[in-house]
């Protein structure tokens, strides 16, 4: 039903135009209705499948849709019932809890700091070798990474456990959160650290020269000369990997948000209570919260991109 | 003297010490398809190429490569295909509201991931009939990606010429002709980067395909690959090692593609 209301903008603009003014301004001679109808389907397929359940997603906050039972045949309006219910669970405050270890451990001090280390500092014959194997984290598919991590942190017979010398040592059981931030950390370095690459190359090397003969230290050289040159840097960065790392579905790969949902961050939270569940209704009004945060954490990050440019 | 030798022996310390953190989970990849009796532990392979017979007998195997190459060959082809004709009406016409237009795109596609929307997608698929549909599939995958791909394509198509469209047009070619034409082969690099940016990221999409396609025969190897070690017993290690292997080199071939040809220039933001 709603899905056509999406539709007349879309189809409105599409309808083939009617015949060009001989001069159009532009370079092909595309002229305004050309140009909106070549714009028109995209816009279609955006509108359909992603502004939509988007907005969707707010509407069935608001019901006790769910996928069996009796809510299932007659889902009704709740109101904001989802949302008071939310305040009082636990293991929706537990899971939120989980999710900002997860982003601060992984992305903020994980991902952020290892990526400025190794841009900052490798260097010579060794550096595109470390670099190709951190990209490489990075762009195998998600299922394979993981699985490679359900072997290195096998209890009996992982590498890790071998290696350490501790066999027996449960990883994704005894400690299930630090696993999965020690994995993100080594998913996600490869952004930050070219990101940082590309902003080390905007510092002066003319005023870190005098600050070293200035005699400063390593650490002021960093604070006083680097620092200010790549603030928007930083700044870019842990916005985009904390999105991404609040969003992210991985850890459901590795741990399933388990043991007793010691690792059920967000993402997670929701599959779960939604889907394995079947509660569609509770699970769009924390899929709403995320939504608000995402819009938050955006909205902060293309401001700072406009006074940037 | 002694400081710059400490530093030394701190730097190579350091490096080793990531080396081995970023090599040691993928040296099971490259060890254990090539091992007889593959386990956990990373061990000197024997060189055999046996273990890839498993992915022959699998009844799934294959076939879920081959639906990750539709589902990723489609949404590239129609990404490439609509955000091109977008990027270029929005790059050279100066439509009323474009500005807004690309900023709400671009916030749209940063704020609407697979998290936020999984459930709304799944429950709009159930109603319309879209589950176990690869079309269906392809058409939320494209549209999730739309967006980031004209601001992309947009950017690229400001900065190639106009003369040449402005001289194909003294020559009375149409408008139409002029986009086939003249413009497409101007910005084939860019085309291709977001072709091979869809595929990226419908290739190891797992979210997605994962709610929505539940027939086995349809899922892609992102879906299959979690199957095989998740599902009850002890995992099929000669299966999974050649399975993973198999399932990744395309992804290293592309990297190493698009890096040797157009240099691994920066995009901030490129991946989802």
């Amino acid at each position: 039903m709603a899905l056509e209301t999406s539709r007349p903008d879309g189809t409105k603009t599409e309808t083939p135009a009617a015949p060009v003014r001989s001069y159009s301004t532009d370079a092909a001679g595309l002229g305004t209705r050309r140009a909106l109808g070549f714009v028109a389907p995209a816009l279609v397929l955006i509108a359909l499948f992603l502004v939509f359940p988007a907005l969707w997603v707010i509407v069935l906050g608001l019901t006790n849709y769910s996928l069996t039972g009796a809510a299932a045949a007659d889902p009704g309006f709740v109101g904001l019932d989802s949302f008071v219910r939310a305040l009082g669970d636990g293991r929706f405050y537990n899971s939120t809890w989980l999710t900002f270890q997860f982003v601060l451990g992984s992305a903020v001090i994980g991902q952020a700091i290892l990526g400025f280390t190794l841009a900052k500092v490798l260097q010579g014959r060794i550096k595109p070798f470390v670099e190709g194997l951190v990209i490489l984290a990075w762009i195998l598919p998600g299922a394979v990474v993981a699985f490679l991590w359900v072997a290195l942190l096998d209890r009996d017979s992982g590498s890790l456990n071998a290696l350490l010398g501790i066999p027996g040592f449960a990883w994704l059981i005894d400690h299930p959160m630090l696993s999965i931030i020690i994995f993100n950390t080594w998913r996600g370095t490869a952004f930050s650290m070219m990101l940082y690459g590309a902003a080390l190359g905007n510092v002066p090397p003319s005023q870190l020269e005098s600050a070293r003969l200035a005699g400063a230290s390593g650490w002021q050289q960093l604070r006083d000369v680097i620092f200010p040159h790549i603030r928007g840097h930083i700044l870019t960065n842990l916005l985009l990997i904390s999105l991404w790392t609040f969003n992210d579905f991985s850890p459901f790969l590795l741990t399933a948000g388990g043991p007793d949902g010691k690792s059920e961050v967000l993402a997670v939270f929701v599959y779960k209570v939604a889907l394995s569940g079947g509660d569609l209704g509770y699970g769009a009004a924390v899929s709403t919260v995320i939504l608000l945060i995402n819009l938050v954490v955006a909205v902060f990050y293309l401001r700072l991109l406009r006074t940037r440019r | 003297m002694t400081r710059f030798v400490l530093r030394r022996i701190g730097y190579y310390t350091f490096v080793a010490v990531v080396l081995a953190f970023f090599a040691l989970p993928l040296l099971w990849l490259l060890t254990a398809p090539f091992t007889d009796t593959p386990t956990y532990r990373v061990e000197w392979p024997d060189f055999t190429f046996a273990n890839f017979a498993t992915i022959w007998e699998h009844p799934y195997a294959l076939g879920s490569l081959l639906n990750s190459v539709i589902l990723a060959g489609g949404t590239a082809v129609i990404v490439v295909a609509l955000s091109a004709l977008a990027a270029y009406a929005l790059s050279r016409v100066r439509i009323p509201g474009r500005d807004a237009l690309l900023y709400t795109l671009l916030l749209l596609s940063s704020i609407i991931t697979g998290t936020a929307a999984m459930v709304p997608l799944f429950q709009l698929a159930v109603t319309a009939g879209l589950i176990d549909s690869q079309l269906g599939l392809v058409l939320i995958m494209t549209g999730g990606l739309l967006p980031a791909a004209i601001f992309m394509l947009k950017d690229f198509m400001d900065t190639t010429p106009k003369s040449y469209e402005e001289s194909a047009r003294v020559f009375g070619a149409s408008p139409l002709r002029i986009v086939w034409d003249v413009v497409v082969p101007v910005v084939r690099p860019g085309l291709a980067t977001i072709a091979v940016w869809s595929v990226a990221n419908v290739w190891g999409n797992f979210l997605m395909p994962y709610l929505l396609l539940s027939d086995v025969e349809k899922q892609p190897a992102a879906v299959i690959m979690y199957t095989l070690y998740t599902e009850g017993g002890s995992p099929n290690l000669r299966l999974l090692s050649t399975f993973g292997l198999l399932y990744s080199v395309p992804v290293v071939l592309m990297y190493l593609f698009v890096s040797k040809k157009y240099g691994f220039r920066f995009h901030g933001g490129i991946k989802r």
